[in-house]
């Protein structure tokens, strides 16, 4: 491990409307080395990358990169200088080839000045076999999972050679043993001597690959130390300020009658799924990516029409044709992803908070403005929502806000059944614990609690049943008791328990 | 037995898909041309006057303006935006190319001292005006960042007025020989515009699927944010695509303009519609940028050139065309958002 910095920025400053989002931070990563950086959804970790490779400019500060003083103004210099970067929220061009993509902006030519496709596609080939990919580099970016489109952006930011990558959120979507097929890559990078920072939230990523972490709050630099100082502790207590001493705020809530019954529902990607959820229950649905989970819950709030089966509430049958029938069922669904299909990104906070609920807010033709802020005003003390004012346009809120706002949103509904699909994905810590409680406090209320989730300690510490799925079957229903993160990945491959 | 089979394999479609998804891949890619060859047979049943070789030719002859006007909008089109002003262009392109081109000493040439000029001249200055509105048009996109459709909406109405300007509303007639024989000439029984189309086309289905500009114009339509990271100088590329689509609209203009032998600037109008119904039919998106191609581009010309000319021989009467054109536009966005769906 070598004692030189490779990078060091000092003093960067930078300011959007309405926020500092970075205020004076440094980060000094050594030659060698996977350095974390660590903190809550808006600490500016991004930002600070974003000013690293000339997306964004930051308005003072200095970035030195071996040894020289550099003024990055776009992507291309910090590219020709040897910095890359792995986007975590950036997808690829969709109609595009895998090779196409990979080499977007320095595509290989023949002598005659025509794009050489063959030879980037060998290239590809050689590059993916490389790093124990299998994948075809002839094929559309949209026919790919999601995980093989990260891993696409794995590839692509070391396939320019760089000193230095930063990999932000790299294993959000990917497999366990694609995983660790990462790590490897990573150590034999930090071997050839390149420099990795690497943004993460999970805490075993931290622990297992970093050197030194590095830790943001608010904006503001808090501590770089080598990892193995460190306990799991002092990271989360550094991250959020303040102890958490109750991740999972799990209360045992009377649960009662059943509210929601789903009678060998079939549809687009699942297949003759029944299942029944009681007042004041949290049930929890498990399985891989594409097993079909989100397909089914669609289905029930009506996004499509499943093709055959019945689905009661509170025991009676009900047609739900589209969403809005749903909400009219006292149904809400907090869709997986945020940005596609959730926000109003150039719209402000108090919009996207009361825009399903806006029959409420109606006095004859007009709107009630006075009625939505104050509504608007008291979901944001209840949910702790942190934003200059309402009328902050959303897209500067942290990915955490901006996930409370939507929940918000279905809260002024007053629904008695929630959908939660992944409502924790790409949230920190401090934000995540916030929604368990809040999750607790609506089962209390005698509100239940349908959650998707990938994480499999979130499904365990908060679900009272668990229905895994598996191909689009419901392939096991497990009790909070009897639920094991074995039994759960067993059903989830598609296993009997017999063999677990 | 063969009921047996479609029984098996409907319930085997969930599990064994590929060799049903490549057949269905294939019909999806090349629907288009299926649906070309379709109306082809329709319509030479429809009229024993389809298939003859002089109706065949004057089909293509007559697609001739609109395929290479639609060569540069599908390159538009791909970038993710859109280009209304092509019609426009072919107006005062052929206004200020057919003043080069009038033979001198007539009783009304409108620019004497432009009059009896080389070929070359109008040609170049033809040119050179679309160049100048395409250069404009990109500009106002790529640099100022003003919608597309609000841009080359201006271009649209600037251009008619300049066209309209330029020869105070009179068309410009007496042209010389070599300018018409652009139009009217063949080289080997092949009519000229016809061969400057599959030149132009051939070209730009080059430029599109094997440079750099093309790569890059797909990536800008497809996923600007993530071309701009790139390093891709977004700015630059998508202001050279409005370039070409002005260059291509002024070759239109002198081919019209030659092929009837005089210059007028109420010459082009809608042809930017039927560009662009081109462009779709083929299956550039209108709603998602990064789609389209070449090849499919002429085919949607052809279409639509089979179209006008079945319902020309069949005696339709113009009203009636009309709404049937604006149904085929729909009918193939409506084509081409089902197309989508199955990829999401």
């Amino acid at each position: 491990m070598g004692n030189e910095y490779l990078l060091s920025m000092s003093n960067i400053t930078k300011q959007f409307p309405g926020v500092r989002a970075l205020d004076d931070v440094h980060l000094n990563v050594r030659k060698g080395t996977v350095h974390g950086l660590m903190g809550e959804n808006g600490a500016g970790k991004s930002t600070l990358m974003k000013c690293l490779i000339g997306i964004y400019i930051p308005d003072s500060g200095t970035i030195n990169f071996k040894g020289e003083e550099l003024h990055i103004l776009n992507t291309n210099f910090a590219l020709s200088k040897g910095i890359s970067m792995i986007h975590q929220e950036l997808s690829p061009i969709p109609h595009m080839t895998v090779a196409e993509n990979i080499f977007l902006g320095r595509e290989t030519r023949t002598w005659y000045g025509l794009v050489d496709m063959k030879k980037m596609n060998r290239k590809t080939s050689e590059l993916l076999d490389h790093l124990g990919i299998k994948l075809d580099p002839t094929k559309k970016m949209v026919d790919l999972s999601i995980a093989n489109t990260q891993l696409v952006e794995i590839a692509k930011a070391i396939s320019f050679d760089s000193d230095l990558i930063v990999m932000d959120e790299p294993t959000s979507a990917i497999t366990e043993s694609e995983v660790e097929g990462l790590y490897k890559i990573i150590q034999s990078l930090r071997d050839q001597g390149r420099s990795i920072i690497y943004i993460t939230h999970k805490m075993d990523e931290v622990f297992r690959i970093t050197d030194e972490v590095t830790v943001f709050r608010d904006g503001k630099f808090i501590s770089t130390d080598p990892t193995s100082a460190l306990t799991r502790n002092m990271l989360i207590n550094k991250m959020v300020g303040r102890e958490l001493t109750d991740m999972f705020h799990k209360e045992s809530v009377e649960i009662g009658e059943i509210v929601l019954e789903v009678r060998n529902l079939s549809g687009h990607k699942f297949k003759d799924v029944s299942f029944e959820v009681r007042r004041g229950e949290i049930f929890g649905v498990a399985g891989l990516m594409g097993a079909g989970r989100t397909e089914l819950l669609e289905g029930v709030f009506g996004v499509k029409k499943p093709h055959s089966g019945e689905v009661l509430i509170e025991g009676k049958k009900v047609e739900i044709k589209s969403p809005a029938d749903a909400i009219n069922k006292g149904l809400a669904l907090l869709t997986e992803d945020r940005k596609l299909t959730g926000l109003y990104i150039n719209a402000m906070v108090r919009d996207n908070m009361s825009i399903a609920n806006m029959k409420q807010y109606m006095r004859g033709p007009f709107v009630n403005f006075r009625k939505i802020d104050a509504d608007c005003e008291r979901m944001r003390d209840q949910l702790r929502i942190r934003t200059p004012s309402l009328k902050q346009v959303i897209k500067y809120l942290s990915g955490g806000n901006q996930q409370k706002v939507l929940i918000s949103r279905w809260l002024l509904t007053e629904p008695n059944i929630l959908i939660l699909d992944e409502p924790t994905r790409g949230i920190d810590v401090g934000a995540k614990a916030e929604i368990y409680r809040l999750m607790t406090e609506l089962t209390r209320q005698g509100k239940t609690i349908i959650m998707i989730s990938s994480e499999l300690p979130e499904i365990l510490g908060m679900s009272d049943r668990i229905m895994v799925m598996h191909e689009g079957d419901k392939i096991g229903e497990l009790t909070r008791a009897e639920a094991t993160q074995e039994k759960i990945l067993h059903l989830a491959t598609g296993m009997s328990l017999a063999t677990a | 037995m063969n009921e047996v089979k479609v029984e098996s394999a409907k319930e085997a479609a969930a599990k064994s898909g590929p060799q049903k998804a490549t057949l269905d891949a294939f019909v999806r890619k090349n629907g288009i041309f299926f649906i070309f060859l379709g109306m082809f047979i329709i319509a030479s049943f429809l009229s024993p006057a389809f298939l003859t070789k002089i109706n065949l030719i004057n089909i293509v002859r007559q697609m001739c303006v609109i395929g290479v006007i639609a060569l540069g909008v599908t390159g538009v089109i791909v970038s993710a935006g859109i280009d209304l002003s092509s019609g426009s262009l072919v107006g005062i392109v052929c206004v200020v190319a057919a003043s080069f081109a009038q033979i001198p000493g007539g009783s009304r040439v409108l620019y004497p001292q432009f009059a009896g000029s080389p070929l070359i001249l109008s040609i170049v200055t033809g040119c050179f005006v679309g160049i100048l509105a395409g250069f404009t048009n990109g500009f106002l996109v790529a640099k100022m960042k003003v919608p597309p459709f609000i841009v080359t909406l201006g271009m649209f109405l600037a251009a008619r007025g300049a066209a309209m300007l330029y020869t105070q509303g009179r068309p410009l007639s007496n042209l010389s020989d070599a300018y018409n024989f652009i139009g009217q000439g063949d080289i080997w029984g092949l009519p000229i515009p016809i061969l400057i189309l599959i030149v132009m086309a051939l070209i730009t289905h080059i430029l599109y699927s094997r440079t750099k500009f093309g790569k890059y114009i797909y990536a800008i339509g497809g996923n600007e944010q993530a071309a701009h990271v790139s390093g891709i100088n977004v700015t630059k590329f998508k202001m050279l695509i409005y370039i070409y689509a002005g260059f291509c609209s002024s070759l239109a203009g002198i081919i019209v303009s030659s092929r009837i032998g005089s210059g007028q600037p109420g010459l082009g109008v809608s042809y930017e519609f039927d560009a662009i119904t081109a462009a779709v039919i083929g299956g550039a998106s209108l709603t998602s940028g990064g789609i389209g191609t070449i090849p499919g581009t002429i085919i949607g010309a052809l279409i639509i050139g089979v179209v006008n000319n079945t319902l020309d021989l069949t005696n339709v009467s113009a009203y009636w065309q009309q709404i049937i054109r604006g149904m085929i536009i729909v009918g193939a966005v409506i084509l081409d958002q089902q197309k989508n769906k199955g990829n999401k």
